[in-house]
């Protein structure tokens, strides 16, 4: 399997290198919905230079990454492009082996349950094949190096990095400490996350006395209430899906994603390379025309309202910010549509799949 | 949520939309043409009204008396010109100077991609003269603009006189707020829009030219003047910019409020309001429709269009001089200018009370964006109840698993993976699209290479490169089925028509959005065939209606019904020769001006067409 993720990870880093240097490439970074106060490059790039002339670059309200990103790419500025290229497609590697490795347990799981014979008599569809779980990782792959291609690359750091050095840190523990316990060899997914905590984890005041943030983006106490939520998941999720803690963590990124202050295309990137492995949860997803339909018209109108509101005078910011709200709707939808059939395709594997109500007429699952 | 989760209501409401589909269809699109057609009458069209307080509460007494002044000036203007063959810069910045404006000029130049054949130009350079009034006690942060286009041809003499009489008179008054600029451009919209560029500092056009030397704050409103005759039976408004842009309907109100007070008669698209009348309401609709057909083209029907892009209000007054009996001279005219600038100048913010997006039937009647968008609305929604029937249809399969218990057992055959059906979209997608890419790219690139194999010019290369890419495309259903490897035969094109279904509608509905007028028009046409489309059933009739509703035959259609309602009926022949110089505008607009009709027909409507081609002659 190697030759095809090869190939992927040569043609996406080609079409990066044409889009870096195409004219696309300006009109790009200048896209509200590719690049946010988080994550902007040309936010770095001003902390870089106000480091350099000597001043805090937290005294502007302008820059508000972590301490390590600018010592990091203090010394990468000139390489930033290959520096870009390089963590998106290790990004890409990293999730190719880390699927691999978690297929290879999912199928051990399920031949252990299958000897226990705790699966229903006529569940044989809903058993997953190694045949059809083959092509998964070079999809979440391919899937990982496109869409962030195509948008983040251009106007600010790859997504892996700030979305985990950003974003709250401590959901993601528990999914990670509970795949942890039940497996003895550690994923490769697992690892790459605990890095990630471990490198972002350091406290700022230790090592660099100079460069204290006076004032944390975000942790106004009118907008606690909206970052609250993405914590109230963690606890109840991390009971019912104590047994699976990937889904786990697929659905905690995606509401992180869906929580985060300013969202762009990287966040919804980042949760979607992750479909393939839900694939077969396909037939019992209910709503996917109508949530498709809402998230490709919401991705569509963005543009067209941005244009109405600047260029022609005539929208205004309330336009925008409803349809940021009705994709994040479709969003939530999608996640809990997801969600119900994950549900629904375990509770198909232990009670059977043709199920009959006490008087031998068809039964109907309603979820209550 | 209920309906999203409830099975029981899930289930009434799928059996609901596949039995009552094509009912609900004809239904929504009658509604829609119906609700278009009720623009006119009272409920949905209301009367105008000032919305700017800062405009509507002076009184303005008009005091120009210039008119043997501007006489005199268009006089000497036109015999200068008729002299030099160009525009007479000398003179004019001589006579500017004179009569106490401070004067620029700026050259500009531009090559266009192929030659211009009906303003018989190609390598165009030429020079804006444009003088600006100093408002004596302010600041020179705003301006208000007045400009004459002035094209290769000997017109708007009388507009330049005006012009010049205008800032003689302007110059000796101490109440203006805001400076005035006189901008007299060459080769009209092309010295327009390097003027606007070079003010602006941006580059969208390609156009060489030579940096403003005095610039005149930001602009806050613009008029365009182009008179011809010495007496004027009507002014003429036109309202219409670049890509279906529209300036703040106040402007209108603002130069209706002044025709009604100096009894000048005023036009709108050539007619003028007539509500009292039997026909009032007929009259009204050929009004309406005629700003439909203007603004869905998407040219700028005069220089306001290009001012409108740059958040600059704009309007471009015409003279009329016709056979009726009551004629103004240009006394009345530039009373009317006057009203209007000193209103203007009385502007504390710019213009953003009133509506942006109207249709007018009528000079003092309008339809707002709210009452006009439920028709587009309901046109669209024709497609997506279709997409809906189809995505229940291809998983009817699906469904009867979902309950379990119907067919219990082996026998329910499992769904095709999404894989298999996506894989198979991919070639025609991908044809469509190139084919589209091929119309946009082709025609200019290739027109030197057309004229060196053919005895044409290249604009008619152009044209005919166009023509032939086009119906190339027809060709293409014969040749993308060997590429793609059919399955489930009947879940191939459902699947291909469900995407071309959607795809449609994000289109028509991004469009509706911007420029209603064109979303609207592509709409009628469009969606009863796209909703028809399918192998089955009389292939050759719905072929026959396929190609009738393509984006091409939609605006040869047009054609013929702007000069219909204009009552200058055409002949086939005059027809078809009007559109092959639309075309050739088309293209040129697009390189010179940055228009997106051409872009948005080629690619993206037309590979949409060609999905829907595919579909019909799916084996």
């Amino acid at each position: 399997m190697a030759a095809p993720l090869v190939l992927v990870l040569v043609v996406a880093v080609t079409v990066r290198a044409a889009l870096f240097r195409s004219s696309l490439a300006e009109f790009i970074s200048e896209r509200v919905e590719v690049v946010s106060p988080l994550s902007s490059w040309k936010r770095v790039v001003e902390g870089l230079s106000l480091l350099d002339l000597g001043v805090s670059p937290y005294s502007g309200a302008v820059f508000h990454e972590t301490p390590l990103i600018i010592y990091l790419f203090h010394f990468l500025i000139d390489y930033a492009e290959l520096v870009f290229m390089i963590t998106d497609a290790l990004t890409a590697i990293a999730l190719y082996f880390a699927i691999q490795d978690f297929n290879k347990v999912v199928f051990k799981k399920q031949k252990l349950l299958l000897e226990l014979d705790q699966y229903a008599p006529d569940v044989a569809e809903l058993i997953r094949t190694p045949m059809e779980m083959r092509y998964i990782p070079l999809k979440v792959a391919l899937l990982q190096c496109f869409p962030q291609c195509y948008f983040s690359c251009l106007s600010d750091i790859p997504v892996s990095v700030p979305t985990h050095l950003v974003c709250p840190r401590t959901p993601l523990s528990p999914p990670a400490a509970v795949h942890t316990c039940e497996n003895e060899e550690q994923s490769l997914l697992d690892l790459f996350l605990g890095v990630c905590h471990d490198v972002c984890g350091k406290p700022s005041g230790n090592h660099l006395p100079l460069l204290l943030p006076s004032q944390l983006l975000g942790f106004h106490p009118r907008s606690l209430w909206l970052y609250i939520n993405v914590f109230f998941y963690t606890i109840p999720l991390a009971i019912k899906l104590k047994e699976h803690p990937i889904f786990f963590m697929f659905i905690q990124i995606a509401v992180i994603a869906i929580f985060k202050s300013y969202p762009t295309v990287g966040d919804v990137a980042l949760y979607m390379a992750f479909f393939p492995v839900w694939n077969h949860l396909y037939r019992f997803l209910r709503n996917i025309f109508v949530l498709t339909c809402i998230i490709i018209v919401c991705s569509l109108l963005f543009p067209v309202l941005w244009h109405l509101w600047i260029y022609a005078g005539s929208a205004n910011s309330n336009f925008f910010y409803a349809i940021t709200l009705t994709f994040n709707v479709g969003q939530i939808l999608l996640i809990s549509d997801y969600f119900y059939a994950f549900l629904r395709r375990e509770y198909y594997l232990t009670h059977g799949l043709y199920l009959t109500a006490k008087d031998g007429t068809e039964a109907m699952l309603v979820l209550k | 949520m209920g309906l999203l989760s409830d099975p029981v209501r899930r289930r009434a409401l799928a059996r609901l939309v596949l039995r009552l589909n094509a009912p609900l269809c004809v239904l929504s699109y009658v509604a829609g043409i119906a609700w278009f057609l009720a623009l006119v009458f009272p409920p949905l069209t209301q009367r105008t009204y000032m919305s700017e307080n800062a405009m509507g509460s002076t009184m303005v007494e008009e005091q120009f008396a210039g008119g043997d002044r501007a006489r005199a000036f268009a006089r000497d203007f036109a015999a200068h010109r008729k002299k030099s063959g160009a525009l007479p810069v000398a003179w004019l910045e001589r006579t500017m100077r004179s009569v106490g404006l401070e004067v620029y000029t700026q050259s500009f130049s531009r090559k266009l991609p192929f030659p211009d054949e009906t303003h018989e130009r190609y390598m165009v350079s030429g020079t804006n003269v444009y003088g600006i009034l100093r408002a004596p006690r302010a600041a020179s942060t705003e301006s208000l603009v007045l400009t004459v286009p002035c094209g290769s041809d000997s017109t708007n003499s009388q507009a330049v006189g005006l012009l010049l009489a205008l800032a003689a008179h302007f110059r000796g008054q101490i109440y203006w707020a805001k400076d005035i600029v006189f901008l007299v451009t060459e080769h009209d919209l092309l010295g327009t829009e390097a003027w606007l560029e070079a003010y602006h500092d941006v580059n969208v056009t390609g156009m060489q030219s030579s940096p403003l030397q005095g610039r005149a704050g930001a602009i806050q409103a613009a008029v365009a003047l182009e008179l011809s005759s010495d007496v004027v039976t009507s002014l003429d408004v036109a309202v219409e910019g670049l890509n279906g842009q529209l300036p703040n309907l106040d402007l209108l109100n603002l130069f209706q409020t002044f025709c009604q007070k100096g009894g000048l008669l005023c036009t709108l698209q050539g007619k003028p309001e007539d509500w009292t009348s039997l026909d009032g309401p007929l009259q009204g609709l050929q009004t309406l429709l005629l700003m439909v057909l203007r603004q869905a083209s998407g040219r700028p029907h005069g220089s306001h269009g290009l001012f409108l892009r740059y958040r600059v209000e704009a309007l471009t007054l015409r003279g009329i001089n016709s056979f009726r009996q009551y004629k103004y001279d240009l006394v009345a005219v530039g009373k009317a200018l006057e009203g209007m600038f000193r209103k203007l100048n009385h502007l504390l913010e710019r213009l953003h009370q009133s509506f942006f997006l109207y249709l007018l039937p009528g000079l003092s009647r309008f339809v707002s964006i709210g009452l006009y968008m439920p028709a587009v609305g309901f046109l669209l929604l024709v497609l997506g109840l279709k997409a809906l029937e189809l995505w229940m249809q291809l998983h009817e399969a699906g469904m009867g698993l979902e309950e379990p218990g119907g067919a219990p057992g082996p026998s329910v055959p499992l769904p095709p993976s999404q894989g298999v059906g996506l894989a198979s979209l991919v070639a025609p997608l991908l044809i469509s699209q190139a084919m589209g890419l091929a119309l946009y790219v082709l025609p200019v690139l290739g027109q030197h290479v057309a004229t060196q194999h053919f005895p044409v010019a290249e604009a008619e290369a152009v044209v005919l490169t166009l023509l032939a890419i086009y119906a190339a495309g027809l060709a293409l259903p014969h040749n993308t089925h060997r590429v793609v490897s059919t399955q489930a035969p009947d879940r191939g094109w459902m699947a291909l028509k469900l995407v071309a279904l959607i795809y449609l509608a994000l289109q028509l509905g991004c469009i509706a959005l911007t420029n209603f007028s064109l979303g609207f028009l592509l709409a009628t046409t469009m969606v009863p065939t796209a909703a028809l489309a399918k192998p089955h059933g009389p292939r050759t009739l719905y072929a026959a209606l396929l190609v009738l509703t393509s984006p091409a035959a939609t605006l040869l259609g047009s054609l013929f019904l702007w000069r219909e309602l204009q009552e200058a009926p055409l002949s086939l022949a005059e027809g078809w020769q009007l559109f092959l110089a639309a075309l050739a505008q088309g293209v040129l607009e697009h390189h010179t001006y940055g228009a997106l009709l051409f872009p948005l027909l080629s690619l993206g409507l037309y590979p949409c067409w060609l999905l829907f081609w595919n579909v019909l002659f799916w084996k």
